[in-house]
């Protein structure tokens, strides 16, 4: 059979598609979505960490011309508590939140009562004079702290997630040396440049309930907030417009979006909120903070024997959406890339006065490979061997893939599908020039500069499943419609599920049409996290895209009487394969003749998640005096099975290095003992800008294809954050020519002066 | 509740009259009374500059100016950028450099970039680095920002 002329999409940096309605300010964000006589929604927060709420005097605000209700717990009794998406436990339930608080507060920022007004302005004028009477009690402010009562009845440990394998104490007792540390990651969180924001509409004709400015999981907030408003899949509906950055904490399902679609139910008007960013930094899910003890069991060639590791996450609050998803993932990934015989990580879960957290980019993985890697370079210094070398002596080999860690997360075991860590070690040190690299710092170091370089290593996991369906259909221009129940939340998926559909059908990948986040056109779909959609709905376009080739095919083959072995589709174009000679037909033209009929749909489903790799290399000059840093060189290589398009990819690692270093060097939150929260603009949570974000060289690669899926694609979402603590630690240390000298996440300027002068 | 001035704003060449509180921020009066919601808003305290617009070719930001101290003066946001169809060659670097990812800040980078260069067509590359220093972006890491203004530099010297 001859050689198919198709376009190949798959694999090439081709522009796009989302660009140009957000280039010429077409976009539609959240806060573009206007209905006619809506309302503005303004929620009033708790000033007070922990308190009893005594009541709440609403009278004067009500009095307002312009202003139409304000609701307390009392209205929104009858809605049940925001349930678990992901790794609920029972023990966790007591601790869900309220979409109001009713008697007692516990974090500042928790919402106490909603205004319903005119317009934004009216609705924070009346919001600033609604009386709250709160007794204060004392907040808990320190996860290490013993575990005691939360309020009334809750203690402030839930539970204790605990996983291992092998025999660790026999490990302990047989080693040659034990390495010990403690180690603990800042509090910090995605803060998308847009902030949230939710539209409630009724739509009375239809009586239709539907919500704007969805994001993440569409599909499963609608029907947990259906179940939660009595509302079936048929009368309520959720729609994604434009998304400004998810990074894990957007979509998830929080108190005001449950709250304007009641009301937009209660009062038949469309209701409007939009989040200020004060309220964005002391109420969207914060994420990180754990602090970590951990041990090791080497031999005297640094060769681990056993890791204990027992850690305290500070979840806030409430337990939210994501219930124990981040102390499980940083308990089940902390082994990473190296064989590690025996393991056992004890968790505690506990709650504290704080903002409640979620999921960040990377969550469970930022912070442990944060102490697997600090683990690796004390090690290291314990035995007297190189940070390559004690990396190398620990790699999983490439023969030991697929791997099974002996170890569960998110509902699956955790099976290294396929990898070679050694070789991309080997290619992360060759791009750094490791070698000159170390003799140049050592050469400076003796001139008194203080410089220094980090590695770290890491494995990552994406693809979740369980699932993913896609419909795929022929418009009689010609062009496709591709639905998926995929979201964006601005990461290019609608040009990297063009590219595999196009290149799978045979047509232009600019004449794709992918529609997503729209819960009204497919019945059921995951949405957009843990780097799951290039993978999961990747290899669902492609099945429903050759499924959509092969009925094409046929269906053109009747028409113009020939075989369908014969015929090929390129450009939009049936025409006879090879270029034999013959009638040719537009896909447009068959659409026009058998109209509704090319459409395809399928799925992909899979119970075991796919694992990208990667190595970070950093170089860093310390500044003494002023406790600054400046990373004067980055190399970052990632292991990605196959790049649907390599500079999306290399988009979202560099993308994914900001915020690296950012939860590295800069960003926390931060409280003062009675709670109030220090961190509540963007002059005092310092995220990165174009100066402290350097240049960096990326490498992708695709030595180790995933056996999981047909085009061996693993996600990229993830990688560039990973180990950015890690790397940077390692270099400040090396910089400072003393091991183990970086203990806390972010290396501020205040932490590394106090540092510097120690 | 404060009485309402009425002003007129010029916006990319055409005329808006509006009736808005002395408090009105101008970055609200462009989105809500005149219906360009191209300009967004990130803070609304000055840091983020998302809401970055050019008055009397000067970049500025949105939130931090009333609506009323931008009457009789020429505003000029992301949706004037393009000629028709033609992307300006900001617009146009940013798409070929993958200078977005999901665009909320772009606006914002477009018309201080393009307000910058206008002004100071050689800006030496520290001085430029320096210039977008000032908008953040969550998405991209800015080396592909860095890129894109870069080459539209060269593109706008032409
Ligand atoms: S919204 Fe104006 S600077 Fe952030
Ligand atoms: S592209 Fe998302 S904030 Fe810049």
């Amino acid at each position: 059979m001859a050689e198919s002329k198709q376009k190949k999409f798959i694999g090439r940096s081709v522009p796009r598609l989302e660009d140009r309605p957000l280039l010429t300010g077409r976009g539609r964000f959240a806060a573009d979505v206007n209905f006619p006589g809506q309302w503005a929604m303004r929620v009033v927060r708790s000033p007070i960490a922990h308190g009893r709420l005594n009541g709440i005097d609403a009278s004067v605000a009500l009095a307002m011309p312009g202003v139409h209700a304000v609701w307390t717990f009392a209205d929104v009794a009858h809605i049940p508590p925001i349930p678990f998406r992901l790794t609920g436990l029972k023990a966790l339930e007591p601790y869900q939140q309220r979409v109001l608080a009713s008697d007692t507060v516990r974090y500042v920022g928790e919402p106490v009562a909603v205004v319903f007004a005119d317009n934004a302005y009216l609705a924070e004028d009346a919001a600033e004079i609604v009386e709250l009477d709160i007794e204060p009690l004392a907040p808990v402010m320190n996860a290490t702290d013993a575990p005691g009562p939360f309020d009334t009845m809750q203690s402030t440990e839930p539970d204790i997630i605990r996983k291992g394998y092998g025999d660790v104490d026999a490990a302990f007792k047989a080693a040659d040396f034990v390495v010990t540390l403690e180690l603990s990651v800042g509090r910090h969180s995605g803060v998308p440049l847009e902030t949230r924001g939710a539209i409630g509409y009724y739509n009375e004709a239809l009586d239709r309930l539907e919500m704007h400015g969805a994001a993440k999981v569409p599909h499963w907030n609608r029907d947990t907030m259906g179940r939660m408003l009595g509302r079936s899949r048929d009368n309520f509906q959720l729609f994604e417009g434009h998304v400004g950055g998810g990074f894990g904490i957007r979509g998830e399902i929080y108190p005001e979006d449950v709250i304007v679609c009641a009301a937009a139910l209660h009062f038949r008007k469309p209701i409007k909120w939009i989040e200020d960013r004060r309220e964005h930094l002391i109420s969207a899910n914060h994420s990180r903070q754990q602090t970590h003890r951990v041990r090791a069991a080497i031999d005297a060639e640094g060769r681990i024997l056993a890791i204990d590791n027992e850690f305290f996450h500070d979840n806030g609050a409430y337990m939210r959406t994501h219930a124990a998803t981040v102390p499980d993932l940083a308990a089940a990934m902390l082994p990473g890339p190296y064989r590690i015989p025996a393991y056992r990580a004890t968790a505690h879960l506990r709650l504290t006065n704080k903002t409640p957290c979620g999921t960040y980019r990377a969550p469970g993985r930022y912070e442990s490979t944060f102490v697997r890697e600090r683990l690796l370079d004390a090690i290291a210094a314990n035995v007297g061997i190189d940070k390559v070398e004690v990396r190398k002596r620990n790699l999983l080999s490439k023969s030991a893939m697929p791997y099974t860690l002996g170890l569960e997360t998110l509902g699956t075991h955790i099976v290294y599908d396929s990898g070679d860590y050694g070789l991309l070690l080997d290619k992360a040190l060759e791009r750094a020039g490791w070698p000159k690299l170390q003799k140049d710092m050592a050469k400076r170091r003796a001139n008194g500069e203080m410089v220094g370089a980090g590695v770290a290593m890491f494995v990552e996991k994406s693809g979740l499943g369980p699932f993913d369906d896609v419909r795929v259909e022929v418009k009689n221009d010609g062009n496709i419609e591709l639905i998926t129940g995929a979201a964006s939340v601005g990461q290019g998926i609608e040009t990297a599920m063009a590219q595999i559909c196009a290149e799978t059908l045979g047509v232009d990948y600019t004449s794709v049409n992918v529609i997503h986040g729209q819960t009204d056109r497919i019945g059921r779909g995951l949405g957009a996290f843990a780097s799951r959609v290039t993978v999961m709905t990747g290899e669902a376009t492609k099945r429903a895209s050759t499924r959509l080739r092969t009925h094409v095919l046929k269906l053109a083959a009747e028409l113009m009487q020939a075989d369908a072995g014969e015929l090929d589709i390129v450009d939009g174009e049936i025409v006879h394969i090879g270029g034999v000679p013959g009638p040719s037909m537009k896909l447009a033209d068959l659409a026009k003749a058998r109209p509704g009929e090319l459409i395809a749909e399928d799925t992909f489903e899979s119970t075991h998640m796919v694992y990208p790799y990667g190595v970070h290399v950093a170089a860093v000059r310390v500044d003494a005096e002023t406790g600054g840093i400046t990373i004067e060189k980055y190399v970052m290589a990632y292991d990605v099975g196959k790049a649907v398009n390599p500079m999306l990819v290399e988009g979202q690692i560099a993308g994914g290095l900001a915020q690296g270093i950012g939860g590295a060097l800069f960003e926390e939150f931060l409280y003062d003992e009675s709670g109030e929260p220090l961190s509540v603009t963007f002059a005092d949570y310092l995220m990165p800008t174009a100066h402290e974000v350097p240049e960096s060289s990326i490498l992708i690669t695709e030595d180790a294809p995933s056996p999981l899926n047909s085009l061996g694609l693993k996600g990229a979402g993830e990688g560039g954050t990973t180990p950015v603590g890690a790397v940077l630690a390692s270099a400040i240390d090396d910089a400072l020519q003393r091991p183990g000298a970086i203990l806390t996440l972010p290396v501020t300027p205040q932490r590394l002066r106090a540092i510097c002068k120690k | 509740m404060t009485d309402k001035a009425t002003i007129t704003l010029t916006i990319n060449g055409k005329d808006y009259a509006i009736a808005v509180e002395p408090r009105r921020t101008l970055a609200d009066a462009i989105r809500e009374d005149c219906g360009q919601t191209g300009t967004h808003i990130g803070c609304e305290h000055g840091v983020c500059g998302a809401c970055t617009v050019i008055v009397d070719d000067a970049p500025v930001r949105s939130c931090l100016m009333f609506a009323v101290q931008a009457e009789g003066k020429n505003i000029r946001t992301v949706e004037g950028l393009a000629n028709g169809d033609t992307l300006h060659p900001m617009q146009q670097a940013f798409m070929d450099n993958h200078g977005l990812q999901c665009g909320f800040c772009t606006p914002g980078f477009l018309m201080l970039a393009v307000g910058v260069l206008e002004r100071e067509p050689n800006i030496s590359d520290e001085d430029l680095i320096d210039v977008l220093s000032s908008n953040l972006c969550r998405c991209t890491g800015y080396q592909n920002i860095i890129k894109s203004v870069r080459a539209a530099a060269q593109e706008m010297r032409k």
